[in-house]
């Protein structure tokens, strides 16, 4: 078990159930500090359900199996406390909070973490020093962060809060549910790049797609094959392309 | 037959029952057996300050002081009124509350108790002059074991507004009602309310509109959370009479229940008899969005403190409406401080 230390993420033998159906059937995956992998798989094959259980939402059933973040067991804890440990879902379709202005959703945020680990709370005007230079990196109007979070935003907008809030908080690991749905390609760039720019040796993201042109900006150092809620195959970037020529077929699904 | 004949009389038959429609469910004569003693002269006491700052106090206690406010035309004044209870005791009072042409006033109630077992009704009869202008910011910080009844009956003249925020926590059984004269001809009426109630309280709004005239408009948002074992009570009529032609009428009444054993009974009602008219009203019921539950704690914000902050921002809705600033930050913190919610939103 020495090789556990420099893992970020080790997922074994994963059995997950909503509603008492099975979706996840002996899921192992194994994510190495600093690595970024990608998880490809067609619809229904149990992408977001991946996500969900990681990030802890309520209604996914594990029925077997283990989760170690850092060497510690995920599924012990609650969703808040895992984001506290470093742990950020950008949402596939990221929720609306009507009444809340963004700064201060992202405020509230980053200070619960920081209070969660013990640390200080961050101040406000060094918190609006540095997201108001986080969000002109992101080519985000300063102006919109005080609109309450995603009410009326595009598809894309609500995309880069996303980004932007992974960015405000820091984490170790990013779980990226498809990211690039709903985005043009100008926009699918920008994106790529904030999270290109996010990458380093101290934190891990997994990358949840179902189409292999993300991958062509935010480049992995290995795909993972998802199907009938197992890891079908492995390999490095190469494997993206192969799956985009030839589809999901011969792993047991149709491409959808 | 009210609560306020019931203590002048002690006539428990004078009060209002489930048997009276408008007061199904705002029961009064099947909860008071006794009523608390009649209140008396009262020894000068010191009382604490009240939740608003005004330049102008008007105090009243136990139903005993000034009964007069009066704006002269043009004037503009800002007025906390303050209807304190002090011990258990039963009273009931009237005021009234006239403005002049073109006056402004911006009314700051507010209802406060010591004691825990007063049973009090509270009338004001309010006069708006032509042009004048009155907002009333209503905060009902009533004991848990009192029993309230405030009815404010408000005449309105032409192009004269009102703006009313009735903020409240509920007590053993309250009722905020309000009635209006609405003679249309480019006068407005705002008519909004927020109800945080938490244990076995209960709390009613309960406000009736009567549009007399053509031209009219009427705006309501009522929002409520009810958690424990408590009782929301919205009933929200609107009545456009014969001749009210072109009245515009919005009414929205939106509540959370948090807990299987609290309760909220609604009752919209628009009664049309006029031509051309723009009405509406939307009534919902439910429970707080989970998907916004979890995407706050995925962010990092434990459950508590979620709930807390999305509750606040659901009533937030309602406060933001509040067009005098020093009473919209009074009603920001009350309304944090009832939900543990920070109060930065």
């Amino acid at each position: 078990m020495l090789e556990t230390k420099n893992l970020m993420l080790s997922i074994r033998d994963l059995h997950v159930s909503v509603d008492g159906k099975p979706i996840l059937s002996g899921l192992s995956l194994d994510l190495p500090a600093g690595e970024v992998h990608a998880v490809m798989g067609p619809n229904g094959a149990g992408k977001s359900t991946l996500s969900y259980v990681l990030a802890g939402r309520q209604g996914y059933e594990v029925t077997g199996g283990q989760v170690l973040f850092e060497g510690e067991d995920l599924l012990a804890l609650g969703p808040s406390e895992r984001a506290a440990r470093g742990v950020f879902l950008s949402f596939q379709y990221p929720v609306e909070i009507p009444g809340v202005p963004a700064l201060t959703f992202l405020r509230t945020a980053l200070n619960a973490q920081r209070k969660a680990r013990g640390e200080a709370e961050m101040g406000a005007p060094e918190f609006l020093r540095r997201v108001r230079e986080q969000a002109a990196a992101l080519r985000i109007d300063f102006e919109m962060l005080r609109r309450p979070l995603n009410v009326g935003f595009s598809g894309g907008e609500k995309k880069r809060m996303e980004i932007l809030q992974m960015a405000a908080l820091g984490p170790r690991l990013a779980i990226l549910d498809e990211t690039d749905s709903g985005l043009d390609i100008d926009a699918l760039r920008i994106v790529a790049e904030d999270v290109n720019a996010l990458r380093g040796p101290d934190r891990s993201m997994l990358v949840i797609t179902h189409y292999q042109r993300l991958l062509d900006y935010i480049r992995p150092d290995r795909v993972h094959v998802l199907a009938e809620g197992r890891i079908v195959a492995s390999g490095g970037p190469e494997l993206a392309l192969e799956l985009e020529r030839e589809g999901y077929a011969k792993y047991g699904q149709e491409a959808a | 037959m009210s609560l306020a004949r019931a203590i002048e009389t002690g006539d428990l038959a004078e009060l209002p029952s489930r048997r009276d429609e408008d007061w199904r469910w705002t029961d009064l004569r099947g909860l008071l057996r006794t009523l608390p003693p009649k209140a008396g002269p009262l020894a000068a006491n010191s009382i604490p300050a009240g939740p608003f700052q005004a330049d102008e106090e008007v105090l009243v206690i136990n139903g005993q002081g000034p009964s007069d406010i009066h704006i002269e035309a043009g004037e503009a004044r800002v007025i906390a009124l303050r209807l304190v209870s002090v011990g258990d005791v039963a009273y009931a009072c009237r005021l009234n509350v006239s403005l002049g042409e073109g006056a402004a006033l911006t009314l700051l109630e507010s209802y406060e108790s010591s004691a825990d077992g007063h049973a009090a009704e509270i009338d004001l009869e309010v006069a708006v002059g032509p042009g004048a202008r009155l907002e009333r910011i209503v905060l009902a910080g009533d004991a848990a074991g009192a029993v309230l009844v405030s009815c404010a009956d408000v005449g309105l003249s032409p192009w004269a507004s009102l703006a009313q925020t009735v903020l409240t926590c509920g007590a053993r059984r309250q009722r905020l009602e309000t009635r209006v004269s609405h003679p249309g001809e480019g006068a407005a009426v705002r008519l909004d309310g927020v109800y945080l109630l938490a244990d076995q309280r209960h709390a009613d709004l309960t406000t009736v509109v009567t549009h007399a005239g053509a031209g009219g408009a009427t705006e309501q948002l009522a929002k409520g959370v009810a958690t424990d074992q408590a009782r929301g009570v919205f009933q929200g009529r609107i009545v456009v009479a014969p001749g009210a032609d072109r009245t515009n009428a919005r009414m929205g009444h939106h509540a959370l229940i948090l807990s299987d054993r609290a309760e909220i009974d609604a009752k919209p009602e628009l009664e049309i008899f006029a031509d051309d008219v723009s009405c509406s009203h939307g009534n919902t019921v439910g429970a707080l969005d989970e998907a916004a539950l979890f995407y706050a704690q995925q962010r990092g914000v434990p459950e508590p403190e979620a709930r807390a902050m999305l509750t606040a921002a659901f009533v937030g809705e309602v406060i933001d409406r509040i067009e005098f600033e020093g009473a919209r930050d009074v009603a920001r913190r009350w309304a944090a401080q009832r939900l543990g919610a920070s109060d930065e939103l």
